[in-house]
């Protein structure tokens, strides 16, 4: 069992509003996983800047000057944000490659990267996590969220959910895939790599991989009902706004909501309870085996 | 007059330990439930004559075990409402997720909405009639009851069937193992106008075909010895 939480504004002038929202979803959503959570949101970007958030488990000693060692690693200038565990760092995109092989270098944990993208994750529980990273007070454009209860690998900050494959890319899973160590063979001799053991990561890859390849959103999606076996809601990120697939089968749980002003996901309506403007919102339940995007 | 409980204020332990008491006392009492807000498991286990009216949405579990009391939900029900029910009735006014009244004995589940996959899973003798569609795999291994739906069903209605009747208005996208359209005949008419006429269901029983059993599954099949 695990939770998730998405939500995708249509006004501007909400969000500021998103991480306060997207708060109360993920909190609401503990009893599903308790163990960890994490949040990926989608905020203000730079032109020709890309954000990188690393973490480390001793963030004093790790994040003390980073900025400054990274810009004389890559030749450029770098900004740093730290929030508890986690920084993000902010790079020009002709040297984010670069930079990232510098950060793993230095045994930083890459969350992910992206022009809008800023991932935040952690081991404890969801009012915990948001509490230490702030998420009730950052904005953005959309978000999705994850509380974990793990199945398939280790409770760690690498375990829990949002992965980010790629760019502005991240992927929240219920539910446990069971050909996912031969899909990751699969990838890897396509030279896609994951960082952790877990299942949820490949599946990311594999959409990552297909968007790589040339596919839509929708039809990476598609793929997962083919390719990937077992049992999963998933939702994904990119830039421009979010989508949902659920297995054939579909006995994860997914319930939506969307009115004038935002689509909200969720493992389960009482997520929903405190959205402005629920009581008159169309909510409904995803189709098995039906993608679903939305993207402005 | 009714007896409200306000789930902002009121723990959910509170509201069912309350509304288990009204009905053990067999006092027909009408309680209306506010803000539910989507929790679980809200008005479960009632075994006596009780009214309950929810003012909203309820989560996993709403109205399960239900015996006499009558449940009306004023919004959409998460997955297994009216679990295992054995009399009285349950009205969902929006849709129902997974499993609505899996495994249920007896009484009657309305869904005014849709209901989603697995409806009336196992149903031993409930009568559940949706007024929309419902999701794949419903009433697998249904034995037992009538499952009336007025929109379209999914893939695999009725598989592994047992004696429950299906009737269905709409398409139906495919059938399960073992399942078959029967003949309508005047004895299923006057079930399902019985049933329509409950439900306030808007439709003419000769619209809908009947699904049931081919039976073929009964007996084990000495051909197919090789396949184990």
């Amino acid at each position: 069992m695990c939770g998730i939480v998405g939500l995708f504004l249509k006004k501007d002038e909400l969000r500021p509003q998103l991480g306060d929202m997207l708060t109360d979803m993920l909190i609401t959503m503990t009893d599903r996983g308790p163990d960890s959570a994490g949040i990926a949101i989608y905020g203000e970007e730079t032109e020709g800047m890309v954000k990188i958030t690393v973490q480390s488990d001793t963030p004093e000693e790790a994040f003390a000057e980073l900025d400054g060692a990274l810009t004389s690693a890559i030749h450029s200038p770098v900004s740093m944000k730290v929030i508890d565990t986690h920084a993000v760092l902010t790079v020009a995109d002709s040297v984010e490659a670069k930079a990232i092989e510098v950060l793993e270098e230095k045994g930083l944990r890459i969350m992910g990267s992206g022009q809008t993208m800023e991932i935040y994750k952690e081991v404890g529980l969801p009012k915990n996590v948001a509490s230490r990273f702030g998420l009730r007070d950052m904005g953005g454009s959309h978000g999705i969220g994850h509380t974990r209860m793990a199945t398939e690998s280790a409770v760690t900050t690498m375990g829990a959910h949002p992965f980010s494959t790629a760019d502005d890319q991240c992927l929240v899973h219920n539910g446990s895939l069971s050909n996912h160590n031969q899909m990751r063979r699969k990838l890897a001799k396509k030279g896609v790599f994951t960082r952790s053991e877990n299942d949820t990561e490949v599946g990311a890859a594999y959409i990552s991989s297909r968007i790589a390849d040339g596919a839509t959103l929708g039809e990476a999606l598609e793929g997962t009902i083919e390719d990937l076996d077992g049992f999963f809601t998933f939702v994904t990120g990119t830039k421009d706004g979010f989508g949902v697939v659920r297995d054939p089968i579909a006995c994860k749980p997914a319930v939506m909501a969307e009115t004038d002003d935002y689509v909200a996901f969720a493992s389960e309506y009482r997520a929903f309870a405190d959205l402005p403007g629920i009581d008159g919102a169309r909510v409904w339940e995803p189709e098995p085996a039906t993608v679903y995007f939305w993207e402005r | 007059m009714s007896i409200s409980l306000d789930m902002a204020q009121t723990e959910l332990r509170e509201v069912n330990t309350t509304l288990q008491a009204a009905a053990k006392a067999q006092a027909n009492e009408d309680y209306v439930i506010e803000n539910p807000r989507g929790s679980h498991a809200v008005a479960c286990g009632l075994d006596g004559p009780v009214s309950v009216t929810v003012k909203g949405s309820t989560g996993y579990y709403c109205a399960g075990m239900n015996k006499d009391a009558e449940v009306t939900v004023e919004g959409s029900a998460g997955p297994g409402v009216a679990e295992n029910m054995m009399s009285g009735v349950v009205t969902i006014e929006g849709d129902a997720s997974q499993y609505a009244g899996a495994t249920g004995h007896g009484g009657l589940l309305n869904i005014k909405g849709n209901a989603s996959s697995r409806c009336g899973i196992s149903m031993k003798g409930i009568d559940i009639v949706v007024h929309g569609n419902i999701g794949h795999m419903s009433a697998f291994m249904a034995q037992k009851g009538n499952l009336v739906v007025l929109g379209d069903a999914g893939d695999a209605l009725g598989d592994s069937l047992y004696e429950a009747c299906l009737f269905v208005r709409g398409d139906v996208k495919s059938l399960g193992a073992d399942c078959i359209e029967k003949e309508l005949r005047p004895e299923h008419i006057e079930v399902l106008a019985d049933l329509l006429a409950k439900a306030g269901a808007d439709a003419k029983p000769e619209e809908f075909k009947r699904y049931g059993s081919a039976r073929t599954l009964y007996n084990f099949n000495i051909d197919n010895a090789d396949a184990y």
